[in-house]
């Protein structure tokens, strides 16, 4: 019975693994170099001030193209600022609200109940004043490219000079982890570019770390009440297993 | 559903209802003494570990549908609704989600335990005929829950499979024309899928009820692959094989929430994170997992079929590949003829062991190469692998039955398993 177990268990994780290790393998082409990240492993949570710099680097720098859609201000709380400073940072912002008793549409602050304002109405809007690109929305960014944070520091930091034989097209710019190294954002970070409230220098490698890790929180808010409940849920299912197996034993005792 | 003679049972109340309705008289019979070989593995859990993820992926699903909206606009945003705002809503959608990926790896087992012990021969071949048909069922399924959350690959996905259809010489183009309801993959698309995706799991509930109904007519075959011959080969069972197959279960369960909380997008693709864009298409367009020995199999087929050396064509190779890849689900439910061995168990049966063995490494080196373009190396691995597995099939199976010289089997199940006992 022992070696049925054994078998079943190696026949399992090897067919497993086999069919999908190599689904994630296509991904990317170049090897991402793999940081170091706070939410990394089934224990990781995310680094609050690291998430308050990191939007703070979106504010500044990202959001004069990028859009984040899908985050309310009010999620700012999960960052760690309070209902005042979240009405702030949203009234900073400006929305189209209406129509009003006249049927008139009109201008008012951010709410915390607001979407993260974009900074184009529209795509053809995005479209014409860059050159012909769409800079997506980043609320997803961080879940639908391969490598996730580790790709979004990567692209941040892998501007290069293009390789002598490549002629690099007019208005793009040579990328060494972009899927086919042309891309047409210009490198988005400088060193000193923003003023952290902390002592955190700011490099462009700090930069790019830390708004990778918090469009890492946008795409996925709930990560830490996920781990918690699965650390909770695999102790109770492991003890459930482990009771059943005693109760299977005790019950089958006679027939072996 | 006969009303024979019955036992009386003690409660008053369930007595009472039991002589208008005999539910509890059939669950005993079926459930509570039902003899059950007793030399069961583990292997034989899975049943009912599938059983448990069938009605997990029903409960789940009826709760998303209530917060998903199936229109091209806002199927996606509806879902990133669910999984930012709804209430443990990304608990739902990791758990559906992954449900799917627990259900083939659940029913593969299953299948390939069928296979191995032989269970799909005489008397049980409808048993496993109705085993295919859900095994069918479960790919249309998760086929058309993939196109849901109208991501690029659900888009594309859902493109490049009902595009086979247009292989059919004649009506194919008109077909397909029929089946998205339209001229492209586009909104009317979306809400049949979604129709049917919530259809399809209760017509599977049906024809799992029929497999576990002509189940409880033949009897369970077991490892040994020979009939009990009398009451000290079986047990009830429950309590036997309720708690066994309980502790399997819970076995699963870790699995499952292991995939769930740690690393629920560990067997999903990025781009099914992006918006569904018909003007873009994405590099790689990549099934599930559990479809790519199939998908293989669909492109390894990369010439057309005729007569040599001449350019008489019958078979051309897009549609080659398409009956190439649904013929390779339809044979299995042709394998109690196509196997003539009068011994069922692999155990006794050496060179079926080996073939079979062969079969499950085609199946996982078709499942690799599915995942890699269709070209150089990888193509010529899905095309020998292909070939193996079509051969065992039609060429092996019905050959082994008339070579092969099968071990002595035991007198009965109780005589074996005391002996291994000792």
């Amino acid at each position: 019975m022992k070696k049925q177990i054994l078998t079943l268990a190696v026949v399992a994780v090897a067919g497993f693994g086999a069919f999908v290790a190599p689904v994630n393998a296509a991904g990317t082409a170049v090897e991402l170099p793999k940081r170091d990240w706070s939410f990394d492993g089934a224990l990781g949570t995310y680094d609050r001030n690291q998430l308050q710099r990191g939007f703070q680097v979106y504010k500044e720098v990202c959001a004069a193209c990028h859009g984040l859609d899908r985050v309310f201000y009010r999620n700012l709380t999960a960052l760690g600022y309070n209902e005042e400073q979240i009405k702030t940072i949203a009234s900073e912002y400006s929305v189209v609200d209406g129509p009003d008793d006249e049927g008139e549409m009109f201008d008012r602050p951010a709410r915390p109940s607001d979407r993260f304002v974009g900074p184009y109405p529209n795509i053809q809007a995005a479209r014409s004043v860059n050159n012909g690109a769409y800079p997506p929305d980043l609320s997803l960014i961080a879940k639908s490219r391969a490598g996730g944070a580790d790709y979004i520091a990567a692209l941040l930091t892998g501007y290069e000079q293009a390789p002598a034989d490549v002629e690099v097209m007019a208005g793009m710019h040579w990328n060494k982890y972009f899927n086919g190294h042309q891309i047409a954002m210009a490198a988005p970070l400088t060193d000193g570019q923003v003023s952290y409230a902390d002592e955190t220098p700011t490099t462009v490698d700090q930069m790019a770390q830390d708004v990778a890790a918090f469009l890492t929180w946008a795409a996925e808010p709930h990560m830490e009440v996920r781990k918690r409940m699965g650390v909770k849920v695999l102790i109770f299912l492991s003890i459930f297993a482990f009771i059943m197996y005693r109760v299977k034993r005790k019950i089958w005792r006679d027939v072996h | 559903m006969g009303s024979g003679p019955r036992e009386d049972f003690k409660n008053p109340v369930v007595n009472w209802i039991d002589e208008r309705l005999p539910v509890f008289t059939l669950m005993q019979k079926e459930y509570g003494v039902f003899p059950t070989p007793k030399n069961f593995n583990y292997f034989w859990n899975f049943g009912a570990i599938a059983m448990v993820v069938l009605v997990t992926m029903i409960v789940t699903g009826i709760f998303l549908a209530m917060n998903y909206t199936a229109h091209e606009d806002m199927a996606f945003d509806s879902v990133e609704r669910i999984m930012r705002d709804v209430n443990y809503g990304w608990l739902l959608r990791y758990i559906h989600m992954n449900g799917a990926s627990m259900f083939f790896i659940a029913i593969y087992i299953h299948i390939y335990r069928g296979m191995y012990y032989g269970s799909y021969k005489k008397p049980r071949e409808l048993l496993w005929i109705l085993g295919v048909l859900i095994l069918v069922l479960l790919m249309a399924t998760a086929f058309m829950g993939y196109t849901l959350p109208w991501s690029q690959m659900s888009g594309w996905g859902a493109t490049v499979i009902t595009s086979l259809f247009s292989a059919i010489p004649l009506v194919g183009d008109s077909l397909l024309t029929w089946l998205w309801g339209g001229f492209s993959v586009d909104n009317p698309t979306l809400n049949r899928f979604y129709a049917l995706h919530y259809l399809l799991p209760f017509v599977i509930c049906a024809v799992v009820f029929l497999h576990i109904w002509a189940l409880h007519v033949t009897g369970s075959n077991n490892p040994l692959g020979i009939e009990p011959k009398g009451p000290q080969d079986t047990l009830p069972f429950h309590p036997y094989y309720t708690m066994k197959d309980s502790f399997g279960i819970c076995v699963f369960l870790v699995f499952f929430a292991f995939m769930v909380f740690f690393a629920p997008n560990y067997l999903n693709h990025a781009d099914h994170y992006v918006p569904f864009d018909p003007l873009v298409t994405p590099q790689h367009i990549v099934p599930e997992w559990y479809f790519l020995p199939f998908y293989a199999i669909l492109r390894a087929v990369t010439f057309d079929i005729g007569i040599p050396l001449t350019k008489i064509v019958f078979i051309e190779a897009k549609l080659g590949g398409v009956l190439a890849m649904f013929g390779s689900i339809a044979l299995l439910g042709f394998m109690p003829w196509l196997d003539t061995s009068k011994v069922r168990s692999a155990k006794f049966r050496p060179m079926y062991k080996l073939a079979l063995f062969g079969l499950v490494a085609a199946f996982v080196a078709l499942g690799i190469a599915g995942a890699k373009p269709a070209e150089g190396l990888w193509l010529y691995v899905s095309q020998v692998s292909m070939a193996y597995y079509f051969a065992f099939f039609v060429v092996i199976l019905p050959m082994l039955g008339k070579i092969e010289k099968t071990k002595p089997l035991p007198g009965s199940i109780h005589e074996a398993v005391t002996a291994k006992a000792k």
